[in-house]
């Protein structure tokens, strides 16, 4: 079952170019981990190849560098046309811890526009292997945005209606640590 | 032939080591640090974490004296957790979530509003040499949310001859 299912599901295989423009490695290595025998891709017929004009999907390691950012893109339009962009690790997503500074552009989709990005630094080789099942609408991604008000004034002053008294000391009954 | 009938036997010897990953969720190392989760209702906005944050990458917007706007943005987030273990309220956590793939950066994103007490007399302020000072944070902060950087100088929004700090005489 298992067998009919992945033959359904991996109908055309995909291959990668690996591009590095300008990471620390990290992430390189962590692509070819998703390589080895121990995560073995191959078996879903994703494959690295030496050049962007066999590929379907190309991996981007390291932020878009100002030397970098022109190879970067000359790569991407080398590319045939139905074709992914993975950023993967937090350079190629955000810019690196060094987002800032003369020679990093930003983000690799500052140059090239990017479809799938796999934040971590660096991402572990089952996150790169989750965000190919993304891409390819096996699994549902599990992020999304987070936003919190605090509706109440934490601060115990603001509500006097809330204070008990416990063996002569007055405690705040929200909140555990007074 | 008989080194490769030897290495035949070394490759038969170690047997299947391909992790059933996709199929199969392997647990994490025990001390794995993932995604840090901010809970927004112990979190007190001191913005020792945003000071702390050697990618820069927390904000924080005081839109007005008593509400704090603290945005994570998790897009260059190197999981290192200096904001899990500065938090005096241990209001952050590192979770050991990694399937964090996404087609769109914004999902990346945790905001906080968070409800600021005040000093009556002077706004917002506490004396250093204290706990709260390897927070490293006094005063107001003002960064740009919508292109995600830090403001360096509480002074960029006022004009150049107000620029100089405010000098408070103390008897």
């Amino acid at each position: 079952m298992l067998r009919k299912f992945c033959r359904k599901a991996f109908q055309k295989s995909i291959w990668v170019y690996h591009a590095n423009s300008g990471g620390c490695n990290g992430c390189d290595i962590e692509v070819l981990n998703v390589l080895t025998p121990y995560y073995d891709v191959e078996r879903f017929g994703i494959k690295l190849v030496g050049s962007p004009r066999h590929a379907d999907v190309m991996l981007c390691q390291g932020p878009a560098l100002r030397s970098t950012a022109k190879a970067l893109e000359r790569a991407y339009q080398a590319m045939p046309a139905p074709k992914l962009v993975f950023a993967i690790g937090s350079c190629a997503c955000g810019g690196g811890i060094w987002y800032d500074s003369y020679s990093v552009i930003g983000p690799v989709d500052s140059v090239i526009p990017v479809d799938f990005y796999v934040p971590g630094c660096p991402p572990r080789p089952e996150a790169i292997i989750y965000g190919v099942a993304v891409a390819l609408g096996l699994v549902d991604k599990k992020v999304a945005p987070i936003k919190l008000k605090q509706l109440e004034f934490p601060i115990p002053r603001y509500h006097p209606e809330d204070f008990e008294c416990k063996d002569g000391m007055v405690v705040y009954r929200k909140l555990e640590r007074i | 032939m008989i080194s490769k009938l030897r290495e035949a036997v070394i490759c038969l010897k170690a047997g299947r080591v391909t992790l059933p990953y996709p199929f199969a969720a392997e647990p994490v190392p025990t001390r794995y640090r993932g995604r840090p989760i901010f809970d927004g209702n112990k979190c007190i906005g001191c913005g020792g974490c945003a000071n702390n944050c050697p990618a820069r990458e927390i904000l924080i917007a005081d839109v007005c004296q008593e509400v704090r706007v603290m945005r994570y943005l998790g897009q260059r987030c190197t999981y290192c957790g200096r904001c899990a273990d500065v938090c005096p309220e241990q209001a952050i956590t590192m979770s050991p979530e990694f399937e964090t793939a996404t087609n769109d950066k914004a999902d990346l994103q945790q905001e906080l509003h968070v409800f600021m007490g005040t000093c009556q007399r002077c706004g917002r302020c506490f004396t250093p040499p204290s706990v709260l000072e390897q927070l490293m944070m006094k005063g107001y902060r003002m960064d740009d949310l919508s292109t995600g950087r830090w403001v360096y100088k509480s002074s960029t929004f006022l004009p150049a001859e107000g620029s100089a700090d405010v000098e408070i005489e103390l008897d």
